[in-house]
């Protein structure tokens, strides 16, 4: 028992030794268990925030307003789900089913990004989902492909890469409602009045009350703090806004000159918890419609392998 | 009897934190052997720091033949690239 005991200790130490130098953690590596579940937690909610962050969008599928806006937007729908997926598969390096991720999902006790709690009421809203929540979703993604784990920072890195269209497409769309009419104007501004808060709590917690980020920070799953990804976004966002006329929604918003960010009003964080609660808009919505097709499909699968087991008689 | 084993395909991972990248094929008798033989045959010169193994067996492949059908989805959907989108003069950080 002894013995057993110190060289879990030998093998922590050589392990966060691996990690103060850079060294990737790879599937088939000794990690400690909490490390293991530190990450199934983390990234499974990431999967989960993929695909459940296709339903705000989908709504607008069949009411966008042309051809080219419906094709850009099955397009990124489409990319939601591939991310889904690599995040999915990576999570699975770890040891844990898909089956039983999709089971802590629908049963709530895996969570996703609360921003998709929230519904999109008009056409402004995706481009506010683009620009805003794709916007921190890059700043809080382009840290985490620094992080510890392999798997994880490589889906990330090819994330990145695929996010920067979501991003543009979501700006353009808000760009061209404020070069319109008065009413695409307030519609635009509108838009940004709602999602500007709550993608600012995208961030999670301040770093005083983070729970996870302590030891997160240590292992390097995460590499910056959440409060300073907020004000990175925050510098980018308020600038964005300014140039296409659009007003942030905060009277406190100042700029201070000595350290150049944007400074803001503290952020409500009783909303925050309380969607993460489950009492948002839409939370009951979102898991009730993942459940309903996820059954639905049930079906296909049945005969995908009805079919291979016959194809396999054949040969 | 002659037996000249069964092929593996080797991934190499060159450096730390990169993909593991297809580099050629073994003989092995069994999974260790597969990894010493791909060590000797593909590493001499210390290009990995970490090497998998997979049964060619398992390897699915598409067919050059078939590329130009098989990857016809995505041709004509050039809004998939961030620089399809115009932003107005002066925009930053996008």
């Amino acid at each position: 028992m002894q013995k057993n005991e110190s060289s879990i200790s030998f093998l922590e130490k050589q392990f966060q030794e691996k990690i103060n130098n850079d060294i990737k953690i790879e599937p088939k590596d000794w990690m400690p268990e909490a490390y293991r579940n530190n990450l199934i937690r983390q990234m499974s909610q990431h999967a989960h925030s993929e695909i459940i962050g296709m339903q705000p969008e989908g709504n607008w599928v069949l009411r966008a307003p042309t051809l080219r806006a419906k094709k850009i937007l099955l397009a990124k729908i489409q990319d939601e789900a591939g991310h889904g997926l690599y995040l999915y598969s990576a999570t699975e390096t770890l040891g844990i089913d898909r089956k039983e991720m999709i089971e802590q999902l629908q049963q709530g006790k895996a969570k996703y990004s609360s921003i998709f709690n929230y519904p999109t009421l008009n056409w402004a809203d995706i481009g506010a989902v683009g620009w805003l929540v794709d916007g921190a979703a890059i700043v809080n993604q382009t840290m985490l492909a620094r992080g510890s784990y392999g798997p994880y920072s490589r889906a990330m890195l090819r994330i990145c890469k695929e996010e920067g269209f979501h991003q543009r497409q979501g700006y353009e769309i808000m760009a061209k409602m404020m070069a319109g009419n008065a009413s695409q104007k307030e519609m635009a501004q509108d838009s940004l009045n709602r999602w500007w808060e709550p993608s600012l709590m995208m961030f999670g917690p301040h770093d005083s009350e983070s729970t996870h980020s302590e030891q997160s920070m240590k292992w390097k799953i995460k590499v910056e703090s959440n409060d300073n990804l907020r004000q990175r976004f925050i510098n980018k966002t308020v600038d964005q806004a300014h140039h296409i006329g659009l007003t942030i929604p905060d009277k406190n918003l100042t700029y201070n000159k000595e350290t150049r960010n944007w400074e803001i009003s503290p952020i409500n964080w009783e909303e925050f918890w309380n969607v993460v609660k489950g009492n948002g808009p839409c939370n009951r919505q979102r898991i009730a419609h993942h459940t309903k097709y996820h059954n639905e499909g049930q079906w296909v699968r049945e005969a995908a392998l009805v079919f291979a087991k016959k194809e396999m008689e054949i040969q | 009897m002659d037996n000249q084993f069964s092929q593996w395909e080797v991934f190499i991972q060159k450096k730390n934190g990169a993909a593991h990248e297809h580099a050629g094929s073994v003989h092995a008798a069994d999974k260790n052997m597969a990894l010493q033989n791909a060590r000797d045959v593909y590493t001499r010169r210390n290009e990995g720091r970490s090497i998998w193994v997979v049964p060619t067996d398992s390897i699915v492949a598409s067919t050059i033949e078939d590329e130009v059908v098989f990857f016809d989805p995505a041709n004509d959907k050039i809004y998939r690239n961030p620089n399809f989108y115009k932003m107005p003069k002066g925009t930053t950080n996008l």
